[in-house]
């Protein structure tokens, strides 16, 4: 209780920050505006604006305060705007238009989904190979450690553009990209899962006279579920981003990297930031179900956690 | 189709070297600890040259090693510039101002401890969402030079840091705790002789994933606009003009750069917390 409190304390203040910063943030543009529409303004020329400090503007402006949470492409929009923004592109649009958050939301998540399948399924194919063969481990686990301190998502537009040469082209180049970005996670966190069960469980076994498959379902699956989780977590809101950038450097039309582009290069700021709250949410929602999913699992094979 | 051939012999040769390296007496020892992967990189990197040439892959879809080489070292000033416009300015100006604020924002933190109730999920939670997602906005605020770009590494590697220290400085017990009042050790000087030590390794947890992120944000950052250096710039330009060959280039450095920057965060760590039992060498 005393958490959630102090959660809800923070949460304030931030957006008590946030209106703060949207006054000083947005008073030029406003002022050009009521310049323009005949009010008067205090330095009066544009120019001798641009030269003062914003709070000095606000300080001698103070009648456009309330202008600058209203504004139509504010340098940051107010809170309640990307709000309303946010509810009448989820809410109010038909899902099928191509104003709705949603099916631009559908077209990442979609692409998410699959790359994530993709890298998870390799990664864990990948972990057993590893743990199974001593050859695997040690040429091929080196370098999945050093892949994790390289950019990876440098490669995201020539994959695109490569695969589109090939003829390949809609949701897989996306997907790929997620896939090689949460494939990593996954084989790093699944090894050292396969590899927690102890000397004396792997000993017990033995004395069981159990095989090597036996050994794999039987013990080091089950006790490597709590690290494939913890990892399949990174791994999927790796697979968002890669999906997202993704979708940044071909002019993509559809999702949530898209609504970025196009509102970068339009200046629609308000666009912006709903597209972000919406990956934000996204992500969150992801992250959530998947630990949903642990908590159901690991509380049927017994599990505390 | 010869050089196809060679590519498998190839591949069977490194393969059947590595297992006899990795199955054999000295398995243990360093030098094929190091010799092993080693093996298997360049076995890949001959596979690869041979394939290409074999098969005739246009140079459109995939480069063979030695033309990226052969580009790489061509184009040596262009890559030096984008590598100082990009990782130098853009990376790590803003690796270091977020990491600092984080850092110093987490001992604020430490000190009250509602303030840590309240920030720690919020932390935790920003930490997981996709903060490349500001590149446009912050481009939008600071202009295409790098300092769009030092703002987009702020906070991608403000939030890692941050929870990280916060984390780590709660690590010490309390019998700790307990010993260091008993020496009538004020606030400091217990912080700086007992709990920010403890807090090290975790601290260096944060710093080491953030090198990734710095570099990831400051080249993603440029697709949003930059002027016409830097290395997120030059992928995507070579991209539109079907040069490969300095997109492969460019990644070179990137993994490269990328390599060195986590080798030294993990250097200075080994220096700053040898006492550590994860960095003992048995």
């Amino acid at each position: 209780m005393k958490s959630i409190i102090a959660v809800f304390t923070v949460l304030t203040a931030i957006i008590a920050i946030w209106y703060i910063a949207c006054v000083p943030m947005n008073i030029k543009g406003v002022l050009d505006g009521a310049e323009r529409a005949g009010i008067e303004v205090v330095p009066e020329t544009a120019r001798e604006r641009r030269d003062m400090s914003e709070i000095g503007l606000v300080i001698s402006n103070r009648f456009a305060i309330d202008e600058t949470w209203s504004q139509d492409r504010p340098r940051l929009p107010a809170p309640h705007q990307v709000a309303v923004e946010l509810w009448e592109t989820t809410v109010e649009k038909k899902i099928t238009s191509k104003r709705s958050l949603i099916y631009h939301g559908q077209v990442t998540l979609s692409a998410t989904l699959l790359g994530f399948a993709i890298g998870t399924g390799l990664g864990i194919l990948l972990a057993v190979g590893i743990v199974h063969s001593r050859v695997m481990d040690m040429s091929v686990m080196p370098w999945a450690i050093v892949s994790q301190t390289i950019p990876i998502i440098a490669l995201a537009p020539m994959i695109i553009v490569v695969l589109y040469s090939v003829g390949v082209q809609g949701l897989l180049p996306k997907a790929i990209i997620s896939a090689y970005l949460s494939f990593f996670p996954v084989v790093v966190g699944m090894v050292k899962g396969l590899r927690s069960p102890d000397h004396m469980q792997l000993d017990l076994l033995k004395t069981y006279s159990a095989s090597t498959a036996q050994g794999f379902w039987k013990l080091r699956l089950p006790s490597s579920l709590p690290y494939l989780f913890a990892s399949l977590k990174i791994g999927i809101a790796a697979s968002l981003v890669g999906a997202i950038v993704g979708e940044l450097p071909t002019g993509a039309v559809a999702g949530l990297g898209a609504r970025l582009l196009a509102g970068s290069y339009y200046g629609q700021t308000v666009q912006i930031w709903s597209a972000l709250f919406a990956a934000a949410i996204l992500a969150a929602a992801l992250v959530a179900a998947l630990g949903l999913i642990e908590r159901l699992l690991l509380g049927r094979m017994g599990v505390k956690t | 189709m010869m050089l196809v051939g060679l590519a498998v012999i190839a591949w069977g040769v490194g393969w059947w070297v590595n297992a006899q390296l990795a199955n054999g007496p000295l398995a243990h020892h360093r030098s094929v600890q190091l010799a092993v992967p080693g093996i298997f990189g360049l076995t890949l990197l001959v596979m690869w040259e041979l394939l290409v040439r074999g098969l005739d892959v246009s140079l459109v879809i995939l480069p063979a090693p030695t033309v990226i080489l052969a580009r790489f070292g061509t184009s040596l000033p262009i890559l030096w510039a984008d590598f100082m416009q990009t990782i130098v300015k853009g990376a790590l100006s803003g690796y270091v101002l977020g990491c600092a604020a984080a850092l110093l924002t987490a001992v604020a933190v430490d000190r009250s401890d509602f303030l840590r109730r309240g920030l720690l999920p919020i932390g935790n939670f920003v930490a997981a969402l996709p903060i490349v997602g500001t590149a446009p906005i912050l481009v939008m605020w600071f202009g295409f030079d790098w300092h769009s770009k030092a703002a987009v590494v702020v906070v991608m590697v403000f939030f890692p840091v941050l929870v990280n220290t916060v984390a780590g400085l709660r690590e010490t017990d309390q019998m700790q705790r307990d010993l260091m009042q008993t020496y009538a050790a004020g606030y400091w000087q217990s912080f700086f002789k007992l709990r920010l030590p403890a807090a090290l390794p975790f601290i260096f947890n944060g710093l080491k994933v953030s090198t990734t992120l710095a570099l990831v944000g400051a080249i993603v950052a440029e697709f949003f606009g930059s002027p016409t250096v830097g290395m997120g710039f030059r992928i995507s330009t070579s991209v539109g003009q079907l040069a490969l060959d300095m997109v492969w280039a460019e990644i070179v450095v990137a993994a490269l750069a990328g390599s060195a920057f986590y080798g030294a965060m993990a250097k200075l760590e080994g220096l700053l917390t040898f006492w550590h039992p994860s960095q003992r060498r048995t």
